[in-house]
């Protein structure tokens, strides 16, 4: 005979519990934690590189980060001066709770102040799991097109900061700003956003003021 | 891509249930989707198939039922159900809104024998 068994359990609640437990470990060590996420190629590394040397004087950094294959940005990372971890994740398409709770192990998170995880380069997939990381950043860029935000609500929904890369680009191809902004506007109103460029430095400063500001509340917050 | 890892949370999630209630077989599983929620039902389908075998949820007919987008006007208070993209109030314009409903992602319930 067959029988109804009522459920109402969140699919991922797996997930979401060992995401709370990361939270929890980054908390207890006083550690900021953001979620960098972007399309391949946007400049989610080029943005760290550029975040660690111009902090490293005064926050200690580490950052994790998720590709499919190959440690060729983790090396980028240390190379700037951070410890870093790198996460192959073997064809799968984001990071997860479990991924980074793995690699929050191999850091020792006494010793950092701000940790950036660098998720795989997907506007997809990484929305939908949560990490346990305070604050999550999407990297956009102007090449990409002014109408990501249209194609991609689920994750210009879920975050909490917006990068729009590459404005050295835009006398070069078609990207309406104004356009691009009402698209974030009407997914996530008032999002907080940065135009900058990493190539010529524009637009950095208001993006990194942001980090420290962030650095400093999370502090009075944990202790 | 991530369908894959999605529906072995919900393979986990409905054979545990099934061992609690001392369960021989599932015959269906429910699951309740939000349209803002990104799952592809086919692909979900899919690995379902692939997963499930061999397992006491072999077989079981999944059953996807999708809410619509409910969204609360923080400014006027208007209530409403989205088809476009855009989430913002039709009554006033406002864009402070508030999804109340159209994210769920959940098992509601299994059927076994």
């Amino acid at each position: 005979m067959k029988e109804r068994i009522p459920i109402v359990e969140k699919i991922l609640s797996a997930n979401d519990h060992i995401a709370a437990q990361n939270k929890s470990a980054l908390d207890l060590a006083g550690v900021l934690s953001l979620n960098f996420m972007a399309s391949p190629g946007a400049g989610k590394t080029s943005l760290i590189e550029h975040t660690i040397k111009k902090l490293k004087d005064r926050l200690k950094l580490a950052v994790i980060d998720g590709d499919v294959a190959t440690s060729i940005d983790a090396d980028r990372a240390a190379a700037a001066g951070a410890q870093s971890v790198q996460i192959n994740t073997g064809g799968e398409c984001h990071l997860d709770a479990i991924m980074l709770q793995g690699a929050l192990s191999e850091l020792h998170l006494e010793d950092i102040d701000l940790l950036i995880v660098e998720n795989v380069g997907n506007l997809i997939c990484p929305a939908s799991f949560q990490l346990g990381t305070h604050k999550s950043v999407l990297i956009a860029s102007v090449p990409e097109g002014d109408d990501k935000p249209y194609k991609y609500p689920g994750m210009y929904r879920g975050v909490e900061a917006l990068v729009i890369n590459k404005i050295d680009l835009l006398p070069y191809v078609e990207f309406d700003m104004e356009y691009f902004r009402q698209g974030v506007e009407i997914l996530n109103p008032g999002l907080v956003t940065f135009p900058l460029s990493c190539r010529t430095d524009e637009g950095l400063d208001a993006y990194l003021a942001w980090v420290e500001t962030e650095m400093e509340a999370h502090r009075r917050v944990v202790q | 891509m991530h369908e894959l890892s999605i529906t072995e949370s919900i393979l986990e999630i409905a054979l545990r249930h099934a061992a609690e209630a001392e369960a021989e077989k599932i015959t269906d599983i429910h699951l309740v989707i939000g349209k803002l929620s990104s799952i592809v039902d086919d692909s979900v389908q899919f690995y379902w198939d692939i997963i499930s075998d061999g397992t006491a949820a072999q077989g079981a007919v999944l059953h996807f039922r999708r809410v619509r987008i409910e969204i609360v006007c923080q400014a006027c208070g208007e209530s409403y159900h989205p088809e476009e993209l855009d989430l913002s109030c039709p009554a006033c314009g406002s864009r402070d809104v508030r999804v109340v409903a159209g994210e769920e992602f959940r098992l509601e319930a299994i059927e076994v024998e």
